[in-house]
């Protein structure tokens, strides 16, 4: 194992001696009992700061025109946002989607939801009308701030949607737009120079974010603005943001880490962040980074290795002697990645370690800690971690042994509920700790280690998919009798999802019915919950009571023993 | 004439498949499809998948790349390759 010591920032272990939440809150001007509102602090407290004229965001697109904001132009244009809001009737708690690729109105928007008090909803735009009717007829979603281009996937679940009254389109012009429907033009709208921010509360919720389960449908993790004290010092310490940086995070705010350190993290410390709305491409990537002298830069695997795949060389042509601290999430950092970027950066990809539910960074390789190479880091201050026996749910400390990741509750992101589903947000919980869904073994430094999930989720490319709505959308296609869906291992997304399909009466399997099936899933659902691979079968396997065992499947796939089968039917 | 049956094969496909119906985009031959976000790394897999049954033919991973799917022409440049070199090896 390789284990190297970067250039010290502030040692870990002196982070950690004392630590308090309050630390964030004086730093951010917060007194507890005062009003706490993430978009007046994303924006209208930097410019109060002396910052308004500092660039917060860069933006460019794939053909490489841009647009570019400072701080003031982010208080004025999400006040601006949040009064059209206003006017079109929606109130403080109520939610409201943003179902956008990443443009710039999708980031201004989201502080405009925050200032009126509403509930921001983000939602990946490639999702099919299918996931975004079950996310949003879930949380009973008022209004829904859209593309042109995403509209008709909105128009055909409308009807289904009570609740929805608006759909606010961003780019209407010329468009043909129907009853519910109005147009918001950031630019032409009159810019509303003050606003009076909602007076929200530590517990006021904030965002909302849907993440996959094994079981039932996606579920809404409830975020509060309080939150903000947390995404503020992790993004601080962990991304070792500072003033004069130019900060990149590849993640899409559809995502828990697009929104937590793709708006909320950078802005409340004031650093300038760029976008690039694009789809992957090496070359692109490099040149942006080099065009825009890109300091701090957090990845994913599943991109750091589509770059390793390109080849060193590659990222050599470019001047990227900006980057000066580099991290990743969204799933296991393979330690070959980390080689790799020390070969390619002259820099390691620091992993860090958190989920939609626990809002902020929670396990992490602290700058200036000796990085472990694949390792999942430390936990960050304030945090307590520990590994509990998978039956007992007592923690543990022997080193090498695999246990359940689980989190002592208390810190300022921790989700407050799942949306709508008390009963799943109880689950989450034994004996005091929030249990995470996956297994790691910690060593005698304390660095915990990654082995996988303990349950049937699938994690592809850093994203959740839950088995339970890819089965569901399985069972729509008129040839399927029943589906399991399971993880595939895939060398570049970690995992992927594979289906094992049983046919009706009448129905062959064949190239034709595979691929009909996949883009099925894919149109209902979303690309990332395709099938990257079906495999008819006679039968799958079952519990005495009939119910499907995937995880007979997906050790198979993985080469895994199937464990315990005295509990299946025989054939 | 066989190269502009292979473009206009993959550019129906992909317009049938990856714009979403009442969108209006102009999908050409040098469109950028993965770079431009109109097909996502996970699609790309389906539409491999495609092409390999239409062609009868194996694209390996390892160059199925976002680059070499990037465009109508790059992807027809990378299917004709395949065929012709499937065909001089049989």
């Amino acid at each position: 194992m390789s284990t190297t010591t970067e250039p010290a920032v502030v040692p870990y272990e002196q982070r950690v001696t004392g630590f308090d939440w309050s630390l964030a809150e004086h730093e951010l001007g917060y007194r507890p009992g005062d009003p706490i509102n993430i978009g007046w602090y994303c924006s209208d407290r930097i410019c109060a700061l002396g910052h308004g004229g500092k660039a917060a965001l860069i933006w460019e697109d794939f053909e490489g025109r841009g647009r570019e904001y400072t701080f003031d132009d982010l208080r004025v244009l999400s006040n601006t946002v949040a009064r059209f809001l206003e006017k079109q009737g929606i109130r403080p708690g109520e939610r409201v989607c943003l179902f956008m690729d990443r443009v710039p109105e999708l980031y201004v928007a989201f502080l405009g939801i925050l200032k009126l008090g509403a509930i921001a909803q983000p939602l990946f735009s490639a999702f099919g009308e299918e996931s975004l009717w079950t996310r949003l007829v879930d949380a009973g979603t008022a209004a829904i701030l859209t593309q042109r281009k995403h509209l008709p996937k909105v128009r055909r679940i409308r009807d289904r949607l009570p609740a929805l009254r608006r759909a606010v389109v961003v780019d209407a012009a010329g468009a043909a737009l129907r009853e519910g429907e109005v147009p918001f033009d950031l630019d032409r709208e009159p810019p509303a120079e003050s606003f009076v921010v909602h007076p929200s509360q530590p517990e006021t919720p904030s965002v909302l974010h849907y993440t996959s389960g094994t079981t039932g449908q996606p579920k809404g993790a409830q975020h509060v603005h309080y939150s903000l004290v947390s995404q503020y010092l992790t993004a601080k310490w962990v991304l070792d943001l500072r003033p004069g940086d130019i900060y990149w995070c590849n993640a899409d705010p559809g995502w828990v880490t697009g929104t937590s350190y793709g708006i909320i993290g950078p802005w409340s410390n004031g650093a300038t962040q760029v976008v690039l709305d694009a789809g992957f491409n090496a070359q692109r990537w490099y040149r942006f980074l080099e065009r825009h002298r890109v300091t701090v830069w957090y990845s994913a695997p599943t991109a750091i290795r589509l770059l390793m795949r390109e080849g060193t060389p590659l990222a050599q042509q470019f001047d990227l002697s900006s980057l000066r601290h580099l991290c990743s999430v969204g799933e296991p950092l393979n330690a070959e990645a980390v080689h790799w970027s020390r070969a390619a950066f002259g820099l390691p990809f620091h992993d860090t370690f958190w989920q939609t539910e626990t809002g902020c960074i929670v396990i992490t390789n602290f700058p200036g800690m000796p990085i472990k190479a694949g390792s999942m880091g430390r936990p960050f201050p304030g945090i307590s971690a520990a590994l509990l026996d998978p039956h007992t749910f007592e923690p543990f400390s022997e080193t090498g042994r695999v246990g359940l990741i689980a989190l002592r509750p208390g810190w300022p992101s921790m989700m407050r509920a799942y949306w709508n589903n008390p009963q799943g947000y109880a689950a989450k919980f034994k004996g005091g700790w929030y249990v995470c869904g996956d297994r790691a073994t910690v060593d005698a430094d304390g660095y915990f280690w990654f082995v996988g999930r303990d349950d049937d989720v699938i994690n592809t490319g850093g994203h959740l998919v839950g088995p339970f709505e890819v089965e569901s959308a399985l069972l729509e296609h008129p040839a399927v009798a029943e589906s399991a869906a399971v993880a595939n291992p895939d060398a570049v997304n970690m995992e992927v999802v594979k289906a094992f399909v049983t046919l009706k009466p009448g129905f062959e399997p064949g190239a034709d019915l595979e691929l009909e099936i996949m883009n099925t899933v894919r149109r209902k659902l979303s690309p990332l919950a395709m099938p990257q691979e079906i495999e008819f079968v006679a039968t799958l396997p079952r519990t005495r009571s009939g119910k499907i065992v995937r995880r007979v499947l997906r050790a198979k796939e993985f080469g895994e023993p199937v464990g315990d089968l005295s509990t299946l039917m025989e054939d | 004439m066989e190269m502009d049956d292979l473009r206009r094969v993959v550019r129906e496909y992909v317009v049938k498949e990856y714009v979403e119906e009442g969108v209006e985009i102009d999908i050409t031959d040098t469109t950028p499809l993965i770079s431009g976000g109109i097909v996502d790394s996970f699609s790309m897999v389906s539409l491999k998948r495609f092409l390999e049954k239409k062609y009868a033919i194996k694209i390996p991973d390892a160059q199925a790349t976002p680059d070499a799917f990037d465009s109508v022409t790059r992807i027809a440049d990378l299917v004709a390759r395949i065929r012709s070199a499937t065909a001089s090896a049989s």
